[in-house]
């Protein structure tokens, strides 16, 4: 097989550049599903045992928070799932269940979730996953430096970001609920990503010796050329396993599962198309 | 064809099959017993179920004094704890104002959230209004049962044994009751965070230190409230910032399909492994066994927790285990392509992937271990399980697989080198 990045490689970009905007007027217009654990409120589950009419549920919800939302769950859509931006403390959580236990008749005396979070809280949760995922990029960064060169690290780093974005995008067109696991979803996408991109620079550090300075756009499409197949069959175990889970997995990891997909994708996709070429601008741009 | 070499082979994946067939279904040795993982390792709350609540004291103190009290409030909040007989309790002060309970497996938890908040401040008020004693003088306090004076029926109570202050305290109390006349100035109001809960009339002097209160209630009421007396108050009020109450049958739910899930997956991953790759196929496939065994062995003897978010960590180092295999054996399919024989096509072949496999895993370590010192709750439970996952991984790809593809090719059983290169 004989790949040629280099030469297509704004094809690649623009590709990439066209997603990213989509995900960002996405976000600019309908803005991201964040979740309670990062704005504060409430989220109460509850099961029905029979599918009810969202507009029958708003007269309970109604009584504490006008702008509740209202979604149903489960596999026969028997749940329910109340969320308020209101943060309900243990009484009225516990009223919320009384009456639609009251008047649907539950056996059950609690409902199958409830979580409350402070509106202080969600704010400083947000901060420190953002300030973890910093540190580790700083973390690799520094290392990828050591090991390879400084323009390996920072293009692996804009592939990451490139990859974040995409993952944003898709949370924002799906309107998946930016909460807690999604900071999972997204380490899990730069632990991917960061992983696929320094195979491909490795075997680039290695055949550095077998091309001259002046050839790097062979150096690279002979090295990505000869670790494609890899790189391919890696993301295909990978997405085995992360598609099982969102086929036969329960709502919160479904959730879960749709950006990882995307995020396994992309991040094969970046390491392959978008890291190399990076790095052969700042190799080439520097002379 | 070297018989040797063969029976340790045969060996090894009847070993694995034993610890998998172990790890799933338990062992019963008489005298020692293995549980099965499913039962030993230890479930997260949104696995599990149970409730989790955090609470911000509401005070100005900061430093040592905010420290002292939150070391106090903490052991309240344990002896508390303790009084309803979850199994493993997790309390932990977080961010210096903040505690986090977590309550495993509990059933009745609004029941939990309100006992774990609640202040306890009781106090003994005479009838002009003046403290006599508080909860902080109380030694003892049991629930019993007294017979009523009236009905002659068996109640319910709290029995109470003040220390020697607080003996002196409630005597004085009781004296100044009894100067006063009989009626209302003699009742003595015992008062549980500010509610009234019972307000007895004063017939005799106590010097005893002994004191009882009634108030109608069943033993389970006079249990708790026993319970919190005896804990003690909370030196400073708590205010529920976050709160998460999960369901048993949710989190079990979430629990088996999330199993379910991962086992159909591995099951693809080995068939597409052994179709791809044939016989270093079949030898990852005994490596990833070996391998999730491994995290699985360290998970329960770790005593870590896991959680939705750490089942994703495990899913990214499973990946990134086949990943470590799926580059070596593409590495040994170079070096047979590359007209080398088969032996040392694997000798080099590893050799070359080594530095690759090191430097991706390490990479990705820093970011775990990273999220794992800055990062709090479902981030902490990822990054554990991806730290164990690599460095798993890193042993089972460098030792476990080339180990075992020596270990195949010096059994001879074929020099056939297309069953290596599909």
């Amino acid at each position: 097989m004989n790949l040629q990045i280099i030469e297509k490689r704004n094809i690649f970009f623009i590709i990439s550049s066209i997603v990213i905007l989509i995900g960002i007027v996405m976000m600019m217009i309908s803005g991201l599903n964040f979740g309670i654990d990062f704005t504060g409120g409430t989220h109460i589950q509850i099961d029905l045992g029979e599918t009810i009419p969202v507009k029958e549920i708003r007269e309970i919800t109604d009584e504490f928070d006008k702008n509740a939302d209202v979604i149903h769950a489960g596999d026969e859509r028997n749940q329910v799932i109340i969320k308020t931006a209101k943060s309900l403390n243990s009484d009225e959580r516990i009223e919320v269940f009384n009456q639609f236990k009251e008047k649907y008749n539950l056996e059950a005396d609690e409902p199958m979730m409830s979580e409350q979070f402070g509106p202080s809280i969600g704010k400083e949760i947000r901060n420190k996953a953002l300030l973890a995922i910093v540190i580790a990029t700083i973390g690799m960064l520094i290392y990828i430096t050591f090991r390879f060169e400084f323009k390996f690290g920072i293009s692996a780093i804009l592939a990451l970001i490139h990859d974040i974005l995409i993952a944003l995008a898709v949370y924002a067109i799906f309107k998946l609920p930016v909460n807690s696991s999604f900071v999972a979803a997204m380490l899990t996408i730069v632990g991917y990503s960061i992983n696929d991109t320094i195979v491909v620079f490795d075997r680039i550090r290695e055949n550095q010796k077998l091309f001259k300075k002046t050839e790097y756009n062979k150096l690279i499409d002979t090295s990505v050329s000869q670790t494609i197949v890899r790189s391919i069959n890696t993301s295909f175990t990978t997405l085995l396993a992360i598609a099982c889970l969102y086929i036969f997995g329960v709502e919160a990891i479904k959730d879960f599962a749709l950006p990882l997909i995307v995020g396994v994708v992309v991040g094969t996709y970046s390491s392959i198309f978008i890291a190399s070429p990076v790095w052969y601008l700042l190799k080439v741009k520097a002379k | 064809m070297n018989g040797k070499k063969l029976i340790i082979f045969l060996l090894i994946v009847s070993l694995v099959v034993l610890g998998g067939y172990i790890a799933a279904n338990g062992l019963n040795l008489g005298k020692y017993e293995i549980e099965p993982v499913r039962e030993s390792i230890n479930l997260g709350l949104d696995l599990e179920g149970g409730v989790y609540v955090v609470l911000e004291a509401q005070t100005d103190a900061t430093g040592d004094e905010l420290n002292q009290k939150m070391q106090e409030a903490k052991s309240i909040i344990d002896q508390r704890v303790n009084g309803l007989g979850v199994t493993e309790p997790n309390i932990v002060i977080e961010s210096d104002n903040r505690i986090r309970v977590e309550l495993p497996g509990l059933k009745n938890t609004q029941e939990a959230l309100d006992m774990i908040g609640k202040t306890a401040e009781l106090q003994f008020i005479d009838s002009e209004g003046n403290i006599i004693v508080t909860g902080k003088n109380v030694e003892e306090s049991e629930p019993m049962y007294i017979e009523n004076q009236v009905t002659g029926k068996k109640e319910a109570a709290v029995s109470l044994n003040f220390d020697s202050e607080g003996a002196e305290l409630f005597r004085e109390g009781t004296e100044r009751a009894m100067a006063k006349p009989v009626g209302d100035g003699r009742i003595i109001s015992i008062v549980l965070d500010g509610k009234e809960i019972s307000a007895p009339a004063v017939s005799s002097v106590i010097n005893n230190g002994e004191a009882s209160i009634e108030g109608g209630f069943d033993i389970e009421y006079a249990t708790e409230l026993a319970t919190l007396i005896r804990a003690g108050a909370l030196p400073v009020e708590m205010e529920e910032v976050q709160a998460s109450v999960i369901g048993p049958t949710l989190g079990l739910t979430s629990l088996d399909k999330s199993i379910y899930a991962g086992i159909i997956g591995i099951i693809l991953i080995f068939i597409f492994m052994l179709l791809f790759y044939r016989i270093p196929g079949l030898v990852s496939v005994i490596a990833l066994s070996i391998y999730i065994m491994m995290v699985l062995f360290t998970m329960v003897s770790l005593k870590a927790t896991l959680t939705l978010p750490g089942i994703a960590g495990l899913i990214l180092s499973i990946g990134m285990a086949v990943d470590a295999n799926v580059v070596i054996f593409e590495r040994v399919k170079e070096e047979i392509r590359a007209g080398k024989s088969l032996r040392s096509s694997v000798d080099s072949g590893f050799k070359k992937a080594l530095s690759t496999v090191l430097d991706a895993n390490i990479t990705t370590l820093i970011a775990g271990i990273v999220l794992f010192s800055f990062g709090t709750g479902p981030i902490k439970g990822f990054a554990v399980t991806l730290i164990i996952g690599i460095i798993a991984s890193m042993i089972t790809a460098v030792v476990v697989t080339r180990l075992l593809l020596k270990l195949f090719i010096g059994m001879n059983i074929t020099k056939n080198t297309k069953l290596f290169v599909a």
